[in-house]
Parts: structure tokens; sequence; C-alpha cells
């Protein structure tokens, strides 16, 4: 093995008409080492990850690869090269088989007859066991993210780039992971890890570059820093954690469902059965589990996205709401965070300001039918301040923010409603860590202003820190809440299995009276 | 040499108010390589179709007249189309409007009252709507294609009024002839412009005009269409009824085209004949794009239209072409529209190379909208 690096990054630098994403970046990355890029949001990882990738080309700065200068022209120039990369969102189609869809994206010339027997065969030596026949639309996300894996290492690849891996997985399956991370660095592969969980990169990474405002901050061995010191050097400051009031007793119940059951609406959905939960005035209530266990379909039949035949299935201050729509809910005093920031909980096309208006439009923003255009800037104004959303204005397109950015203010927006019952799904799901910090500390605030808050999210530690009690929904069934401060991550890593639900029970029709309230 | 096409990240505005000018001048081309090739003199073609029609007063008076209704029935459907309700029958509705207004001229016909005339423009409105709602419901209530329906009631209209004039409305005095008796004079829109056919019509075309912007740029209902045609699962998010939002869109199509039937009947006809329109309805759908769903858009996109009717008119006299060519430049500008709309959101790069030509050096502007 020689002494040069696997790969050196040499002053890239890559400018933007707004923003300058990478300020003469130097990386190198040595054979089998698993080396961290640690940042915010726009510190400009992704950006840097695209250049060595070939999706995008650097203003200046070079590129080495085993010691010679390469030009990485394209994606299928960095396969050559031996560079393979897993996407944070995956690009797989669900109606094909996990073969299928590792032919597709293969190489002519490397897929064959015998392609399935290499699929088994590399997928088990890596501890990432796949069934080439499978659909995809029947794997669980920790599953698909194999597919994803194991079609890079079909590619014999010497750097594997990870876009953020963990964000979807249990912790159980993010020690597999782990496993085979370490097991493919130990044959003499580098990995490059981007990450903004702290606690990951500590576990799993030899060394760690931080970027902050395009430009490298720190270099340093993860192993040795705390959270705190590594937090520091990504955000320049310290991390803020959610201050809340001595724990106050909740009042009575804001948001009631009762034995909610309810068909799946499309083939690849998950049914919910029988499910139950109150959550109460100055509390919040987490819900954890693997996304695609039921999340899609109670958060829109709790929103009103998807209306229930019974309409005390899902009470609102006292209300029964079932039957009603959306705007009926939010009259009731409901907010929603969704999880789709583009597209749903904001209009791409639109202005921040024409955005405050989809849902916020109760708060005098309207008279007699009319737009009031000067106050729907003035609170789309404030909004973006009290949330310190980085943005043009009120009159910056939605879809020209970054994913944390417009998180911020579509929270923003909704929490500036004063609701009586908030629910937010994936709150931080993509957000940097300070803006993460923000937006728990909004909903703590929330709480202890005695609103009822729900928060459904894939992040343990998120909830860990955030609730008052913790619940489980795995296959459309949902567990028993527990005080937070008497169970702990390992138990409801348990749970997110499915443990909790009875045997037999899978598939199996709930026919109780309310039960069968569920049907839309 | 590959050409791709790249997405922009913002759409771009510029491109926005440069695509229809594109669409224009390669419908001139077209038209120009068309007259050739008929062994026209172009340039003596263009000036027959483009410059004779308005040339005198009177000329103006007709450009105006026929851009009535067309403004009409394209702000009405403006509204649905912002909203992906796509009413492609307000030919049938304003076929219908024709049909209620004109009953009413018939029934009184004797009556000199000054309510006579609101009160056909408030029946033929109730007629398109009324002939509107039936797709509204069938697409609420069973989700049938609003396209369909729609379109296939344009027939069922014209064959009522057709049996109408034929039958129990044809003027007794009228040698057979398949029409109505003329309107009395307490029926029919006062001249605007001495010396020519312009009526007052106009002045309710560009009060829908009007109306339309303020509905679709001010109110919160207006606002509320437009999230349902950008972006469904927002609507759904903001809870906007998707069955109001089609009721809105086909109503106040049907509506606007419905007074552009009355228009017609109490305008230059003067009464009721088998054909009240000469297309007007399916037009307006080309105005409603060309004006990019904009209410100003639509008033200077309506005058290009009437201008393209006049144009072929002039042709069949002046240049002895047949009156397809209407059609022709009117299917062109549409075909051209869409196509350079593609870079509104698109930009074109040539071997990976940004190309320096205008369609793809237009830089996104920061904050523009559509």
């Amino acid at each position: 093995m020689s002494d040069a690096p696997r790969l050196r990054l040499s002053g890239i630098t890559k400018r933007y008409p707004s923003v300058v994403a990478n300020d003469g970046i130097h990386l190198d990355v040595r054979p089998g080492e698993i080396h961290a890029v640690l940042g915010e949001n726009g510190a400009g990882k992704s950006t840097l990850m695209k250049i060595v990738y070939g999706v995008v080309k650097p203003d200046a700065g070079t590129i080495e690869w085993n010691g010679r200068h390469v030009a990485i022209a394209n994606p299928a120039r960095a396969r050559r090269l031996g560079i393979g990369m897993v996407f944070q969102h995956f690009s797989l189609f669900e109606t094909l088989t996990v073969a299928e869809n590792i032919v597709l994206a293969l190489d002519p010339g490397r897929a064959g007859a015998g392609l399935p027997a290499r699929i088994r065969e590399v997928s088990h030596r890596y501890g990432l066991p796949l069934d080439p026949d499978r659909h995809v639309h029947s794997m669980s996300v920790g599953e698909r993210q194999r597919v994803e894996i194991v079609r890079c290492l079909l590619q014999d690849p010497r750097l594997l780039i990870m876009d953020e891996p963990t964000s979807v997985l249990t912790p159980q399956a993010i020690e597999k992971l782990f496993d085979t991370l370490r097991r493919l660095a130990a044959e003499g592969c580098s990995i490059l890890y981007i990450s903004h969980k702290l606690d990951e990169i500590r576990a799993l990474c030899h060394r760690a570059t931080v970027l902050r405002g395009g430009r490298v901050t720190g270099e340093c061995d993860p192993r040795h820093e705390s959270a705190a010191a590594l937090a520091r050097m990504m955000i320049g400051g310290d991390l803020p954690h959610p201050r809340r009031r001595a724990d106050s007793a909740p009042g009575a119940a804001a948001l009631v469902v009762s034995r909610l059951t309810l068909a799946a609406d499309d083939p690849f959905g998950t049914a919910l059965h029988d499910v139950s939960l109150a959550v109460r005035a100055g509390e919040i209530v987490g819900i954890a589990g693997v996304s695609g266990n039921g999340q899609a379909e109670l958060l829109a039949a709790l929103s009103g996205e998807r209306r229930v035949a019974h309409p005390a299935a899902v009470v609102i201050a006292g209300t029964p709401a079932g039957r009603l729509d959306a705007g009926a809910r939010r009259a009731l005093g409901l907010c929603f965070v969704p999880e789709d920031r583009l597209g749903r909980g904001a209009v791409p096309e639109m202005s921040l300001a024409e955005n405050a208006l989809l849902t916020a439009h109760r708060q005098g923003l309207v008279a007699r039918g009319l737009i009031r255009t000067e106050a729907v800037r003035k609170y789309a104004a404030a909004t973006i301040a009290a949330f310190h959303v980085r943005a043009g204005g009120p009159d910056a397109v939605a879809r020209s923010l970054s994913g944390g950015n417009l998180q911020k203010y579509i929270v923003g927006r909704e929490i500036r409603q004063r609701p009586k019952v908030l629910i937010a799904a994936q709150p931080t799901w993509g957000v940097d860590v300070g803006a993460s910090a923000q937006i728990r500390q909004a909903l703590v605030d929330l709480r202890d202003a005695g609103v009822a808050v729900l928060v459904v999210s894939e992040e343990l530690d998120e909830l860990f820190e955030l609730c008052d009690r913790v619940a489980v929904i795995a296959q459309g069934r949902l567990s028993a809440p527990e005080p937070a401060g008497e169970t702990n991550p390992a138990a409801i890593g348990m749970l997110m299995s499915g443990s909790f639900i009875a045997p037999g029970a899978h598939g199996e029709r709930q026919f109780s009276p309310a039960g069968a309230s569920g049907a839309d | 040499m590959r050409i791709r096409l790249e997405p922009r990240p913002e759409p771009s505005r510029l491109a926005g108010w440069l695509s229809p000018l594109i669409a224009a001048a390669a419908t001139l081309i077209v038209g120009y390589l068309l007259f050739s090739a008929l062994g026209k003199n172009p340039w003596q073609a263009f000036h027959v179709f483009f410059v004779k029609p308005v040339a005198t007063l009177y000329g103006i008076g007709e450009l105006l007249l026929k851009a009535g209704p067309l403004m009409l029935c394209a702000v009405g459907l403006a509204v649905g189309y912002r909203a992906n309700v796509w009413n492609i029958g307000a030919e049938g509705q304003l076929t219908m409007g024709a049909i209620f207004g004109g009953g009413i001229a018939l029934a009184l016909h004797e009556s000199t009252s000054p309510l006579v005339l609101p009160l056909m423009i408030v029946a033929g409105a109730l007629g398109g709507l009324a002939w509107a709602a039936i797709p509204a419901l069938l697409r609420t209530r069973f989700n049938a294609n609003e396209i369909l329906v729609s379109l296939m009631l344009v027939y069922v209209a014209g064959y009522t009024l057709s049996l109408l004039v034929h039958g129990p409305w044809r003027d007794p005095e009228g040698f057979n002839f398949p029409q109505s008796k003329m309107f009395g004079d307490a029926a029919l829109l006062p001249i605007l412009l001495p010396e020519t056919r312009l009526n007052w019509g106009l002045l309710l075309a560009l009060g829908a005009v009007a109306a339309g912007w303020l509905f679709m740029r001010r109110s919160l209902a207006g606002y509320q269409m437009r999230v349902a045609g950008l972006a469904p699962a927002a609507a759904n998010y903001a809870g906007i009824s998707a069955p109001r939002t089609v009721w809105i869109g086909m109503l106040a199509g049907g509506a606007c085209a419905g007074i552009a039937g009355v228009n017609e009947v109490a305008g230059p006809l003067g009464q009721l004949q088998p054909s009240v329109s000469p297309g007007y309805g399916f037009a307006a759908i080309i105005v409603a794009f060309v004006g990019r769903l904009h209410p100003v858009g639509i008033l200077c996109a309506s005058l290009l239209m009437s201008l393209l009717y006049l144009g072929g008119e002039s042709a069949q006299m002046g240049l002895a072409l047949p009156s397809a060519v209407t059609g022709l430049f009117q299917g062109a500008l549409l075909f051209f529209l869409l196509a350079s709309d593609v870079f509104i959101d698109y930009r074109l790069r040539l071997g990976g190379r940004r190309l320096r030509t205008r369609a793809a050096g237009m830089s996104p502007a920061p904050g523009a909208g559509r």
C-alpha cells in the first residue's frame, strides 16, 4: 500500500450565484479510513460530496486519486475510478425486484446471468442479507438501504460515500450498519461518512473534517473529542439544550384518539389497527418507529387529510373531529407540521408570504374574503425573524430555501398560530444541530405554555430529549405510551421491531364495534 | 454535439415573459413559409392578414367586438385552469347562455323595459352556470373526467340550440330559415362606438377581467385555487376543499361563457341562429394560456386572437385562402407557446457547457414567480 492518500482534495472551491458553497477545501482520506465530514445544513458537505462523485464541477482546486491528478466529469467516471455513493434519499423502483433495481444502476458489462448469485454472495459477506428476487415495496427502509449499499459494493468501490445513512434506521439496524462499514474499512475501502449526529461519528469514525460556512474549521480524531467539542467546531458556539419548566402537572386531554382503525389507501401503505392515544395539555407525547409502519396514515387521519367514518375516533379539544376536514380541524385549534416540506407543508413555487397564508389565514390575514397583503407580509417577516430563518425575506420563493430553513419557517408558521394541539412529524429531519435545538426549544416552550404536543420521529435521541411519554408504532399498531423516565432507547428499540404485538394479530381484522368505524 | 435540457433552480421570470413573444414569432415564421408555399407574396399576405383588418375605425371596432367574448370566456376558464380544473366546454356553456338569454328576449319581445337586457345577462350567466354544473357534479360525485364531460356537452348544447331554432323558436315570418325573430330594441346591447358594431358588451368583458384579477390576486378563495393547482398535497394539508375548488373553477368558466353568449345574440347577431359562435369557447382556451392565465395577459391575448379571426376573414376575401387558415394560426400559436414554455423551468445546454444564446443565457431571477 503506497503512502499516497486514497483521495486528496486541494483548494476545492465552488461558487453559486448567491453563496460560496465550498471555499478552498482541503481533505485527505487514507486507505481503509472512515472519515467523517461534519457540518450543519448549508455548511457545504453535500456540494463537496457531489464534487467527489462527479455530479458537480468545482470552480477551482484539484482532486488526486491514489496520488494521481484526476478530473471527475460525471458519476460514471467516478464509479470507474472506484467511488460509490449511497444517497440519503433512495433511488429505487418499488415495483421492481432487488436484482432488477441493481441491474438498472450497474454500468453495462457488469450485469450478467450470475448477478443474483453475486448479490447473495456480496450481501452475506458484509452481513447485509438480501433476497435478489424480493420486490422493493415489501422491504423496510433499512432493507432498502441495504440494496443501495450492495449496489455500490458490487462495483468493488475503493471509496464509499455515505450521506446521512442512519437517519432512517432503528438503533439495532445502525449497529449492524456500523459493523458492515468497519469490515469494509478493514478490507482497505475508504469511507466518507456525512452526518451531523455527533455520537455516531465518535463511535465509528477514525478522523473528522468539520465544515462551517463552506470552509474547513477543524480536523480531529473524533474518538478523542467530546460531543460538545465537536459541536463547538461545527456551529462555532455551544449547543443549547432545551430548557423546560419543572414538570408541571399536565391538564385535560386535548387530543384523543380512540380505537382508530383505517385501511391503507394505497397498495404500499400500512393499515392502522385499533390505535388509541391521549395527549394532555402541557405534555409532549412522542411516537417512535421505523418509517413505513403507519406513521403517514396516522398523521393523515389526525390532521384531517384523511377523514375517518366515526367522528369520535379523533377528538380535538373536546370536539369529535373524525369527519372534519383539515381546515375545520385547524379551526378547533389544531396545527400540524408535516414531514414533507415542499409540496405539502409549503407550496414550492410560492413566496414565504404566500405560504404563510396557507394555514395562518385565520390569524387576521384576511378581511371580507380579501387578502390583507401587508398583514401577510408582516406575519411572514415576524416568523422569519423569530425563528432565524435564513431567507431573502417574505418574497423569497419557498423552494429556494434549504430544507432546514424551510422547516424552521413551517414550524414557526404553525407555532405562531397559538394552537391548542400541535402535531409535528419529523420536526428536525435533515435539520442541522443549531436549528434542531431551536425547533426543540420551541416545542418545549409550547408544552410549558399548556399546549398538547405530539411528536412523531424516527430519532430516539430527539424523543427522549423532548417527550414526557413515548409510544411506539409498528405494523400499524401503537404501543401504550410509557413515561420517558421509566424506559430507555434500547427498550423502545425492541418495541420498534413489533415485539408488543400479540402473536396472531398480524393481518387479523378487528371487528369490535368501535373498530369498525375506521373504514373510510 | 449533445443538447440537454437542464432544470433551472428557479423558474425564470424573463422566460415567462418572452415565451409568448417567441411563440408569436415562430407562428409568423410558419405563416411566412406557408404563404410562400401557397405561392403568395408573404409580406403582402401578412399585410392583408394583420394590418388591413384594423386599418379603419370600423375594423378596430370589429377587433374589440370579437375580443369581448374571448376575454370573457378566457378569464372564466383561467380561474379553473389555475386550480387544474379543465373546463374544455366553454363553447357549450356560451351556447347555453345564448339560449337562456335569447329565450328571455323572445319571451319579452314586446317589452321596452330597461330591465330586459340585465335580465338577459343574468339568465345567460345562469344558463352557462347550469351547463358547467353538470361536469362539476359528475366530477365531484363520481370522479368523472371533467374534460370529457364538458367537451361532450358542447355538442348537446349545439343540438339543443339547433332544435329550438328549427322548431318552437323559429321566426314564423322568417321564410322558413332556421332562426328566431330579431330581438326588440330593448334586448339589444347599445352601440359603444358610433359608426361601428362595437357595443357595451366590451365593458362587461372588461369588468369580468377586473373581477378576475381581484379574485385571483387578492381573494383568499383565489389564492386557494392557485394552491390547489400548484401543490394538491399542500391544498389537502391546508384543508382546502377539493370539491369546492372544482365547483368554483367550473362555475366561473360557465357563468362567464354564458354572458359571452348573451353578448353575441344581443350584439352583432340580434337573434338566435343555429350557431352563435365561431368557436370563441375553444379559442378562449388558447387565449387563457397565451395570456399566462393572468387577467392582463388574457386582455392582450384576446386582442391577438381576435386579430387572427379578422385576418382569416380578410385572407379569405383578399387572398382567396380557405378559412382554415385561422385555425391553423391558432393551433400554431398554442403549439409554439407550450414548446417555449419549457424554457421557464429548464435551460438549454450544449455538450455540457452553458450556451450563450438568449434563451439559455437568461439567469434565474431571485424571487421569481410565475
